[in-house]
């Protein structure tokens, strides 16, 4: 039997680095991941059979839910190789697999020396495991390539094996197949995992250096630091110190997940677990930061370690105004757990007072989004996303705008915006759309390379902007969902940047301004205006919408003037009636927020901020429920 | 002295209009036969013992207006609507100038029942003519021969009715504007002192509703509709039919003072099954149904469903909303500074009669008109 009781196993602080091996699992989102961790927990045995459960490692709700992980947790298997017949513990650090945690991702993979490619072989690589794939060989990752669900009546293993060989340079008879969910080929997997990674190697009396690469808020025990030590030791006997802030602090526990948490004397060279210091908030334990200890510090802090930075903003606002107290509480709960989120309260002449809030991305934000409606019970409304520009103004200032209405009304000198390197993986017939679709969003094409005879990759600089807008929608409908994408920020390029703003009888509404290139500017005004014709009621004069940049006009609606309102009869027995009906109406002009003198009702708010995207997502989810 | 009109309803017709959601039953309805005399006897008897039950709660002495209304008054016995208006002088004063009405339906009189009615006490006639247009009446599932009308009008003058109303329905599907001008001119050309003119609602819970609601029906804008009013408006007024509530027009002093009083918030009692009362800030109504009312009536003479009492909140809604439809409006320095405050835009959209508002009154102009609902919105909240 090649697994080894816990009891029996290596102990933490105690474990020869040569015996220890630390990998991680690089696949997209629906390829079977868990199943294969959940899969590798039973073989080890860590997890009683009759304890496990689906997506073992998935603690958020949501998580299990879109079946995604967003956190990464490290688990410690004890395994004895089929090879050698010697005791080994593999950490199993688990990584997240969206493309607006690439700096996560890379932390992650910095802790490790090896990494398993997982592929799907019925679908193939996808964009974002190839940027993940790129990430662990520029760490010098040893890469293990294997095609999962071999049990699938689609699998194309040969076609995907010289697929994988072509991308990492090696024999497609390399690539191991398995299947997660029948567990075949997850032994051998392990063996493998023994035989090629290598061990880690660091200095054992030199002065502690452990990165952390994850971080997490836990209700009942604060932050819960998830490292990996490079040299010395960590033990409870420590005080430690951050490397980014210098700050000081208590070590309340060590320990290893396997994958309940074990406490432990300490984490020694190579080894994976967590640290507990009563630390409150997650931004006092940043991902990629080093720790050392405060009595025999480390001189120099491990490479690599970033802020997080927003790169997406987005205005949320209570649909019920009295709930922003609720909101502010939830965003600051959730701020706990969340490095990357960032928010200030802002106040919208039409939606009331809200949060202008920082994302890493769009996903990022889906998620913020969701887990503030789900876990506080609010009902939000966003504005469209945008990204954050550098405006420089005619008299030479400077300024960062990351909400259209801080957007200068004077002489502009120029404006820059992010840019990103996407990479697009999809079936070459499908070369023709995508090719349009980034033309048209400002792309510039960078380079074509096919994975294999019928599989493309292309690579476009886009303004961050436009992915943001609905590119990723877009690139899914019009390739009947087989293209993939990923991108990361390369920096900033100027652009004919122009802010367009809505006005409703002349008074601009701040909740859909936008900053938007020149040629869209038209698009997106007559867009806008003609759908707030369509949902403002009409009211006792006519209303002039306008779409505007500074002072020029560039799209105008106008919604007539309501000429009847008015019931005709009103005798005796209708005047109970009808003040009831008078009554109702002035409820529900409360509801309404004015602008100006007109009455816009909260729904057309809603409805206009809406994309066409969110109402098939809605529907989707409507549709799971049923 | 204070006064307290009667309003009487009589919840029968013959055959149910599509549009109608008035508390009335057709004899199929109740499973009664067609004659309706015997029912007319009885529903009468009951009139009269809510009337004795009026008197014996209300101080009121005088009554100055009365007005019958349905359903079709003119189904039941002349000489038993005499019988209520008896009975309503025995238990009351009526005023020796009281305004007596009956609604009517043109079809159904001859010129023996309008004598018949003149004998019993009536002196105000309107008759629902609704439209001059035959596809247009056909539409509003009513049957008349428009030829009806002229004859039914010209007989109510030659026996003795001193005011004579026509009602006129604009709006219905397929109503041409040339439709509603002609309907228009073809009312001026009778012998009459008075117009209604409603535009037609749609009511939920009508075979029009459903029919609307199915997409059978597509009724004509609003925009046509308000079009309809003011060209109503002026050609009333042209022809010396002034303007003195929304949907009322009529020569000088022939304005029917029953209504005003509904308008003017004054009291007034509604006998009859599922009629409405006020008596001073008090709002009451009776059962609907003649069977429940029957049985009320039999057991206390009483026949409340329920009531309710208005807050002062209440009752300044209802005075505004009310006297706004008026022309004699609403006197600018009874509002508050929040009740005005929208005030100066409407009069700048020309919905306010300016004349009026130099005077320091509040009266809506023929546009404002066709908004006041949306005015009265403003005002209150």
């Amino acid at each position: 039997m090649p697994a080894i009781p816990l009891a029996k196993a290596p102990q933490p602080s105690q474990t020869d680095p040569a015996q220890i091996r630390n990998f991680c699992i690089i696949a997209h989102i629906d390829h079977g991941k868990s199943t294969l961790a959940d899969r590798m927990l039973g073989i080890t045995e860590v997890v009683e059979q009759r304890n496990m459960r689906a997506q073992y490692l998935d603690r958020m709700d949501i998580e299990r839910e879109r079946g995604i992980t967003i956190k990464s947790q490290a688990v410690r298997l004890p395994w004895r190789s089929g090879i050698d017949n010697q005791e080994y513990i593999l950490n199993m650090i688990d990584t997240p697999g969206h493309v607006d945690f690439t700096y996560e991702v890379s932390r992650s993979l910095a802790a490790c020396e090896g990494a398993v490619l997982l592929v799907d072989c019925a679908q193939g690589i996808e964009a974002q495991t190839l940027a993940n794939l790129y990430l662990a060989m520029e760490n010098n990752l040893t890469i293990i390539p294997v095609l999962n669900k071999i049990d699938l009546p689609a699998a194309q293993p040969e076609k995907f094996a010289e697929e994988l060989a072509k991308l990492i340079g090696c024999e497609p008879e390399d690539c191991l197949r398995v299947s997660g969910k029948t567990g075949a080929g997850v032994t051998e997997l392990l063996d493998q995992i023994v035989r090629q990674i290598p061990a880690p190697v660091g200095v054992a009396d030199a002065p502690t250096r452990a990165l952390i690469f994850d971080s997490v808020y836990d209700t009942y025990r604060g932050v819960v630091t998830y490292v990996r030590v490079v040299d010395g030791h960590l033990s409870t006997r420590d005080q430690i110190q951050m490397f980014s802030t210098g700050v000081r602090h208590e070590m309340l526990e060590v320990g290893v997940i396997s994958p309940e948490p074990v406490v432990s004397k300490g984490l020694g060279v190579g080894e994976v677990g967590y640290v507990i210091t009563g630390v409150k908030d997650v931004r006092q334990s940043r991902v990629g930061d080093t720790i050392t200890t405060y009595n025999n510090p480390a001189k120099v802090a491990l490479a690599g370690y970033k802020d997080p930075k927003p790169m997406v903003f987005s205005g949320l606002f209570p649909i019920d105004g009295a709930d922003f107290p609720l909101l502010r509480e939830a965003l600051d709960k959730l701020q706990l757990n969340d490095a990357a989120l960032v928010y200030e309260p802002e106040s919208s002449a039409a939606l009331g007072f809200g949060f202008r809030c920082g994302f890493l991305g769009l996903l990022h934000m889906e998620i913020v989004r969701e887990r503030l409606e789900r876990e506080s019970n609010l009902t939000l409304i966003s504005t469209a996303p945008n990204v954050v520009y550098k405006v420089t103004t005619g008299d030479g200032q400077l300024l960062t705008v990351t909400n259209p209405s801080e957007y200068p009304d004077g002489k502009i000198e120029k404006v820059e915006e992010p840019i990103v390197r996407a990479t697009v993986l999809a079936p070459s017939e499908f070369i023709g759309t995508i090719m349009e679709l980034c033309q048209d969003r400002r792309g510039t094409l960078l380079g074509m390379d096919y994975l294999s005879e019928d599989r493309v990759e292309i690579r476009y600089t886009l303004p961050l902007a436009e992915i943001v807008f609905d590119f990723f929608d877009q690139l899914k409908s019009r390739t009947r969902g087989y293209a993939s994408l990923d991108y990361e920020p390369i920096g900033e390029a100027e652009g004919e940047l122009v802010k367009v703003d809505i006005l409703l009888q002349g008074e601009k509404v701040d909740a859909f301004s936008a900053i938007v290139h020149r040629d869209k500017a038209y698009t997106y005004g007559t867009m806008m205006t003609g759908k707030l014709r369509e949902l403002i009621p009409r009211q006792q004069f006519e209303i002039p919408i306008q779409a505007a940049i500074g002072g020029r006009i560039i799209a105008r609606e106008s919604i007539r003037a309501i000429r009847k309102d008015v019931l005709a009869k009103c005798y005796g027995g209708d005047i109970s009636r009808k003040r009831k009906l008078l009554e109702k109406q002035k409820e529900g002009k409360k509801r309404m927020k004015m602008v100006g003198r007109v009455e816009v009702p909260q729904e057309a708010f809603v409805a206009a901020l809406t994309t066409d995207a969110d109402i098939d997502k809605a529907k989707a989810k409507a549709k799971e429920r049923e | 002295m204070s006064t307290l009109a009667f309003y009487v309803h009589i919840p029968y017709c013959v055959r149910r209009c599509g549009y109608c959601d008035f508390n009335t039953y057709t004899p199929a309805e109740l499973s009664i036969s067609n004659d309706l005399s015997a029912t007319s006897r009885s529903y009468i008897d009951l009139l009269i013992r809510e009337i004795e039950f009026a008197r014996s709660t209300s101080d009121a002495t005088t009554v100055p207006t009365i007005f019958f209304g349905g359903g079709t008054p003119t189904l039941m016995e002349s000489k038993d609507l005499g019988r209520v208006i008896s009975a309503i002088g025995s238990n009351f004063e009526l005023a020796r100038d009281a305004e007596i009405t009956t609604e009517a339906n043109p079809d159904t009189v001859t010129l023996e029942k309008l004598a018949a009615l003149r004998e019993a006490g009536f002196n105000r006639i309107s008759f629902g003519m609704q439209s001059a247009v035959p596809h247009v009446l056909k539409s509003l599932d009513r049957t008349h021969n428009p030829e009806n009308v002229v004859k039914a009008t010209t007989w109510a003058r030659e026996v003795g009715f001193q005011e004579v109303s026509v009602d006129l329905i604009y709006g219905t599907a397929g109503e041409s504007i040339a439709d509603w001008e002609l309907t228009i001119d073809t009312a001026l050309a009778l012998p009459i002192s008075h117009i209604s003119a409603y535009a037609l609602i749609v009511e939920s819970g009508t075979k029009l509703g459903a029919q609307v609601k199915r997409g059978e029906v597509v009724m004509p804008d609003d925009d046509q509709t308000a079009d309809k009013y003011l060209l109503a408006d002026e050609k009333f007024s042209a022809a010396g039919f002034n303007w003195y509530e929304l949907s009322n027009w009529s020569k000088p002093g022939s304005e029917c003072r029953h209504n005003i009083a509904y308008w003017n918030g004054d009291n007034w009692w509604g006998a009859g099954a599922g009629a409405h009362s006020h008596i001073s800030g008090r709002r009451f109504w009776n059962v609907k149904h003649p069977a429940a009312y029957s049985q009320k009536v039999i057991e206390s003479g009483n026949p409340k469903q329920d009531e309710e009492i208005l807050t002062s909140d209440q009752a300044r809604s209802e005075e505004i909303m009310l006297q706004i439809r008026l022309a004699s409006g609403i006197a600018l320095d009874s509002l508050s500074a929040t009740e005005a405050k929208a005030l100066p835009g409407f009069l700048a959209e020309g919905h306010l009669d300016r004349a009026a508002w130099e005077r320091g009154r509040l009266v809506l102009s023929p546009t404002g008109r066709l908004v006041a609902d949306r005015i009265v919105r403003e005002i209150l909240v």
